[in-house]
């Protein structure tokens, strides 16, 4: 009998399953075992907290380490004014964490550390990670709007200037792509975290099965394979930071229609 | 057709969504330099707004991988 080919799962990558024996841990009838998501979770943290620690010196002449956690504060920090204008300044801390640990995640479940043996999770590759992420800014969008506005909040879904009788058809327009928001702003990450992973572990597939089945298909298949995924790793590179910015600037977006109406 | 067959032809025909997505893609950041090479004092503003329109063009896009996705696994 012919040995099967290797098969490569490329939703395998995506397995949640329970570490250091912590499978039956329950909280109240919940399962609360320590995943390796929770676990890449802690790290990217403890890797921003050691970043952020290391660049909070405060010295007159910034060293390079301090320049480059300043720069991302103050690229947090200009994004806010320039969206949300001077009440903005009062939400730097939360679109930073968020966008710091965005990005964080999405640079840690690159690592190639696979080559030594521990493989990289990459938790925003999951909906309810992102999920949360964004119920959290919907959350906040919602609690500052109806603390600042009261029930004028409700302006939001109609916008100045509408005629009276357009109001029927804009409001509820208006009222689905509100609420729709949180969903768009979760599944946007997640799909686009998840789609890359895919892509890279299909394009690993090609590499392994190219080269297992020949040399001719080996070099013809395999090596433009392998080129491919050099060049899609610098892609996810760049989507990795993308898709941060693109969630702290609509969170930030979301903030403005809160803090000023429209 | 078998049901199977059909959800796989959805998922494949799904694909063809990820390609106007980038079509969409495309435009905004095309639109974007050819603005901004006429006028580079005003670049620098707007790329907020330009991350805007990239992500509603992508989300589109990614809505495809959804469809294809539910289709697949469900």
């Amino acid at each position: 009998m012919a040995a099967e080919p290797a098969k490569v799962d490329p939703m395998h990558q995506f397995t949640i399953e329970p570490l250091f024996g912590s499978a039956n841990w329950e909280l109240a009838g919940y399962n609360i075992a320590f995943t390796n998501s929770a676990l890449w979770m802690a790290i990217s943290a403890l890797v921003l907290w050691v970043f952020m620690l290391g660049g909070m010196r405060r010295q007159l002449v910034p060293g390079r380490w301090q320049m480059a956690v300043e720069s991302f504060t103050g690229f947090i920090e200009d994004m806010l004014a320039a969206n949300v204008g001077p009440a903005g300044r009062k939400y730097v801390p939360y679109i930073f964490t968020l966008f710091m640990f965005i990005l964080f995640a999405n640079m840690l479940g690159l690592l190639p550390l696979g080559v030594v043996g521990v493989h990289a999770f990459t938790f925003t590759s999951h909906f309810t990670v992102t999920g949360v992420l964004a119920v959290l800014s919907f959350a906040i969008v919602l609690i500052v709007g109806f603390a600042r506005h009261g029930l004028h909040f409700f302006s939001l879904f109609l916008p100045h200037g509408t005629p009276w009788w357009m109001a029927p058809i804009i409001a509820p327009i208006e009222l689905i792509s509100f609420m729709v928001r949180p969903f768009s702003l979760g599944l946007r990450l997640f799909v686009a975290m998840m789609a890359g992973h895919v892509l890279l572990e299909v394009l690993s597939s090609f590499v392994i099965s190219g080269g297992n089945a020949g040399i001719g298909y080996g070099i013809f298949i395999g090596i433009p394979s392998l080129a491919l995924m050099v060049g899609i790793c610098a892609l996810e590179i760049l989507v990795a930071g993308i898709q941060a910015y693109v969630f702290a600037l609509l969170t930030s977006l979301y903030i403005n229609d809160a803090e000023n109406l429209h | 057709m078998e049901p199977e067959a059909a959800k796989l032809l959805g998922a494949g025909l799904a694909a063809i969504g990820c390609g106007l997505a980038s079509i969409g893609v495309g435009n905004v950041f095309a639109k974007f330099l050819e603005g901004a090479l006429r006028n580079p004092g005003a670049a620098d503003a707007q790329q907020g707004r330009l991350f805007i329109g990239f992500a509603g063009a992508e989300l589109l896009g990614l809505l495809a991988f959804v469809v294809a996705a539910l289709l697949i696994f469900q």
